[in-house]
């Protein structure tokens, strides 16, 4: 009676990432009331920082209440905004933001920028703008589990994944791309373009300017499309720096192709450093004219709440307040992810090394019993309802090798952060002495395999 | 970062080049006239009066009041404490308080002669992305809809662009004052099964959005069991169901499934939203009331790519929940609605001019075919020109909203003041009095 749409899976809720987040809610952890209650260790939210963002919202009480600076109300005036352009003040602070971001060494043109109801919604336009049903986007893994859905289900488009391995830290080949667009081709799907989130998530890595680079080329060749997430913009805490796709695009032996601009469209969202996922604002930039017309009519389906939008004008435009809060977001960012480095290598577990994002990424292979998802699975659900913590297993990323999860930092306070620290510190434990008690019941290849994981050679590779 | 770029080789979607968007229409077009040249009060006396949106600006007042009153509304408390928690808040099952303060406002617009469970409510950015969604969820690429004509012109974007589906007109005629009979859908259902296109569902707007009446019990009956009949859904989009001018006069098609007790309600789909009655467009705020489990569910993940600002459903929760504002403004706006409207039609048929006998909305349906040269599209069409380029109002074209019949316009009289809207009059006396001497 409903369409296949509907009777689909590929709203990809049955994933272990959701069914994680469902057993979490069943029993959710409470300092207080719940002690023994499960950890969200699973949603990259940033609330490490709202404390800056309540300072500004006491000391502007005006623009909550919907006044402008002469005191007067601008409710009716709101009330009726629903212009797909957007609001010309907002979108004026939102590239000037973005531009920080990017420490000013690229500048945005609030013309080609297109506002979305969250970074979802911008995902899905752009992909109804870029690609048919039935054509390709190559996707390289790990990558976010919410994809599935936001790029595949309402477009009908297919996505082929780009296989990154730990064994050159997860980036991204010019081999491995290759390798999809071929396997694509074997599948006769035309592939339309490449998505890359950068920062990565879960990675939580940067990409240098010549892998961007390389990336722009292999566009460029293939007569496709770019797409840079860089949602995690905001959450760079450490050195090297972020450089955007569209600095990288910028470099003279590229803007000799004047074709580059037109195929390279960058996505952001005020949800990750900012911390407000509730307010749902996300934006398409890019300077392909056609697209920005074509998402700009789609933005239909998803505008942007005019409250939200003039909150929000106000609070990016003062400047003293964009710099001091990201100076100190980054900050804490940093001491938080340092903490959970340090707690999981006191238990023997390593991440890779990391200078972005919300979330670690973390190598737990040395605990699986044998190497493969079935024993990743088996350990994230001893993880979900033994120790107590909702972290998301690698197969839910689509990472080709089992044994990383993601394990997120920045949604919890310290001392939360600190139980679920002692949680894996004496699973490790138990398992290692349950290890111990069981030896004789193990070969000896399993033995050898396990000592030679935990071996410095395997240490060295993971901290590059 | 002003680059000079040619036309871009690299290739776009078809659904991004092509022109299902539906904008190349005159009822676009006519804002662009407006937009180049807006009539203002003092500093613009003989601009272009725009009469062509289908705003709610009458009762502001009421919610600028609750607003002043109600501070904890636009904030989060004293100290912001509730602000983290809003802040995170993206659970696409929406603010609860919001969802059962909009079930309440729901039954309370319905005379309590409907219940709404706010379980059942989806929400989403407006009624826009509800029947884009539910278009979605109903049906697949190449099958179709129907939809009585006329209809609101942005329904050729909202349910075909991006979704494939096709619409078929149900054509209705002022023989019976546009009503839709159980011939015409059947003549509908045929036409679509001759082009090999699988009909899922019917798709009313109730009250009828442009003929500015609602639908009458015999004929909800009716289009229900054609429904049953086909085996499809039914849609009805009840956006202007506050802005009956009697709250008797309007039946929801909730009210028939009570009366059958539920039976063949998983078929049933209700969307809703306040940018009509409560003249908050700019906030984003629609639902999906649907009977059917499966569809509730779908909806709800679906709805990700169109959430509401938690911002706004605080605000919202707040100002819906308090029972004397939200009785009071319900019944304070249809009075004014209602004398609005009688002001429009006494000075349109001052100056001659019928309209369709309406009781609902935020604009009457006129009928100009007296005026045409001939009773055709292209007649319409040009007297549509005289009047905006001339007479200086964007009115609707008829055709624009797919309508059979040449000669009939949507006219809006809630987007201005009473003032303007004297003015509008006034212009429109004079061109019938210059066309009377011609």
């Amino acid at each position: 009676m409903l369409s296949s749409k509907a009777s689909s899976n590929c709203h990809g809720q049955d994933s272990l990432y959701f069914l994680g987040w469902q057993v979490y809610e069943k029993n959710p952890f409470h300092e207080v009331e719940n002690p023994t209650g499960i950890i969200q260790m699973g949603l990259a939210e940033n609330q490490l920082s709202f404390d800056l963002v309540e300072s500004w919202l006491r000391k502007n009480p005006d623009v909550m209440g919907l006044k402008n600076k002469d005191g007067e109300s601008v409710f009716r005036d709101l009330a009726l905004f629903q212009d797909y352009h957007g609001m010309p003040a907002f979108k004026n602070e939102l590239v000037e933001y973005m531009a920080k971001i990017r420490g000013n060494k690229v500048k945005f043109d609030p013309n080609n920028l297109v506002l979305a109801a969250g970074a979802t919604s911008a995902n899905e336009t752009l992909i109804f703008c870029l690609a048919d049903p039935g054509d390709a986007i190559l996707l390289p893994t790990p990558s976010y589990a919410g994809f599935d859905r936001d790029l595949k289900w309402r477009t009908g488009v297919e996505i082929v994944p780009i296989h990154c391995s730990s064994s050159n830290g997860f980036r991204i080949s010019m081999f491995a791309l290759e390798e999809a667009y071929e396997r694509a081709q074997k599948l006769n799907l035309k592939v339309k373009g490449v998505l890359i989130t950068n920062p990565s998530n879960p990675l939580g890595t940067t990409m240098t300017k010549d892998e961007l680079q390389s990336l722009i080329t292999f566009a460029i060749d293939k007569d496709i499309h770019l797409i840079s997430d860089e949602v995690f913009s905001g959450t760079v805490f450490d050195s090297p720096c972020f450089i955007s796709i569209m600095e990288a695009a910028m470099d003279s032996n590229l803007k000799r192709n004047t074709d580059v601009l037109s195929r390279i469209h960058i996505v952001y969202s005020l949800s990750k450093d900012l911390g407000l996922p509730g307010f749902r604002v996300g934006m398409i930039y890019s300077n392909n004219q056609t697209v920005v017309s074509a998402a700009t009519k789609m933005s239909s389906f998803g505008l942007v709440s005019s409250q939200t939008q003039y909150l929000l004008s106000y609070m990016l435009a003062n400047k003293k307040f964009t710099s001091n809060y990201m100076k100190r977001n980054q900050k804490r960012l940093k001491k938080r992810k340092e903490m959970l480095v340090s707690g999981l290598k006191k238990s023997g577990i390593n991440c890779l090394k990391s200078n972005a994002g919300l979330f670690c990424w973390v190598d737990m292979r040395h605990l699986l019993c044998s190497n493969t998802f079935e024993a990743e699975t088996d350990l994230w659900k001893k993880i979900l309802c033994e120790v107590g913590l909702n972290i998301s297993p690698g197969s839910s990323f689509h990472c080709s090798q089992p044994g990383w999860f993601r394990v997120c930092f920045a949604n919890m306070n310290q001392s939360t952060l600190q139980v679920a620290l002692r949680r894996i510190k004496d699973f490790v434990e138990r398992s290692s002495f349950n290890y111990q008690q069981n030896m004789g019941s193990l070969s000896r290849k399993l033995i050898s395999n396990w000592v030679r994981k935990l071996s410095s050679a395997d240490r060295e590779e993971q901290e590059r | 970062m002003a680059i000079e770029i040619e036309q871009p080789r690299v290739g776009l979607s078809k659904v991004a080049v092509s022109k299902t968007h539906g904008e190349d229409s005159p009822y676009f077009a006519g804002w662009k006239a407006y937009d180049e040249n807006p009539y203002h009060e003092t500093s613009n006396q003989s601009g272009v009066i725009q009469m062509g949106l289908a705003e709610n600006q009458v009762s502001f007042d009421l919610l600028e009041k609750y607003l002043e009153e109600h501070s904890e509304a636009s904030s989060w408390g004293k100290g912001t404490p509730g602000f983290r928690e809003n802040a995170l808040f993206q659970d696409y099952h929406g603010l609860k308080s919001f969802r059962q303060a909009m079930a309440s406002f729901m039954e309370q617009i319905r005379g309590g002669r409907a219940k709404f469970d706010p379980d059942r409510i989806v929400l989403t950015a407006g009624a826009t992305a509800a029947n884009e969604l539910l278009t979605f969820i109903l049906a697949d690429p190449g099958d179709a809809l129907l939809i009585p004509t006329p209809y609101y012109p942005g329904f050729d974007r909202d349910l075909r662009w991006r979704t494939g589906v096709n619409i078929v007109p149900i054509h209705c005629d002022s023989s019976n004052n546009f009503q839709i009979t159980p011939e015409a859908m059947e003549a509908a259902y045929q036409s679509a099964e001759s082009m090999n296109l699988k009909v899922r569902g019917i798709l009313i707007t109730n009250p009828s959005n442009p003929l500015g009446a609602t639908i009458q019990r015999s004929a909800l009956e009716q289009i229900l069991d054609f429904a049953v009949n086909k085996n499809i859904h039914l849609v009805s989009d009840e956006i202007y169901s506050g802005s009956t001018f009697s709250s008797s006069e309007f039946i929801s098609i909730a009210e028939i499934l009570e009366t059958r007790g539920y039976k063949d309600a998983e078929r049933v789909h209700i969307v809703y939203s306040l940018s009509k009655d409560l003249g908050l467009p700019g906030f984003r705020v629609g639902t999906i009331y649907s009977y059917n489990d499966q569809v509730v569910t779908t909806a709800r993940r679906m709805s990700s790519f169109t959430l509401i600002s938690s911002q706004t459903q605080h605000l919202l929760a707040c100002m819906l929940s308090n029972k004397e504002f939200s009785e009071n403004y319900i019944k304070t706006n249809r009075e004014r609605l209602s004398k609005r409207y009688d002001m429009i039609i006494k000075g349109l048929k001052k100056a001659g001019i019928e309209c369709l006998k309406g009781n609902a909305g935020l604009f009457c349906w006129m009928n100009l075919s007296p005026l045409l040269e001939k009773p055709t599209r292209e007649s319409e069409l040009a007297l549509w020109k005289v009047i905006l380029n001339e007479v200086k109002l964007n009115i609707s074209p008829g055709s624009s909203c797919h309508c059979s019949e040449p000669g009939w316009f949507r006219v809006c009289f809630a987007n201005m003041s009473e003032q303007t809207l004297e003015i509008a009059l006034e212009r429109i006396h004079k061109f019938m009095e210059q066309r009377k001497r011609n």
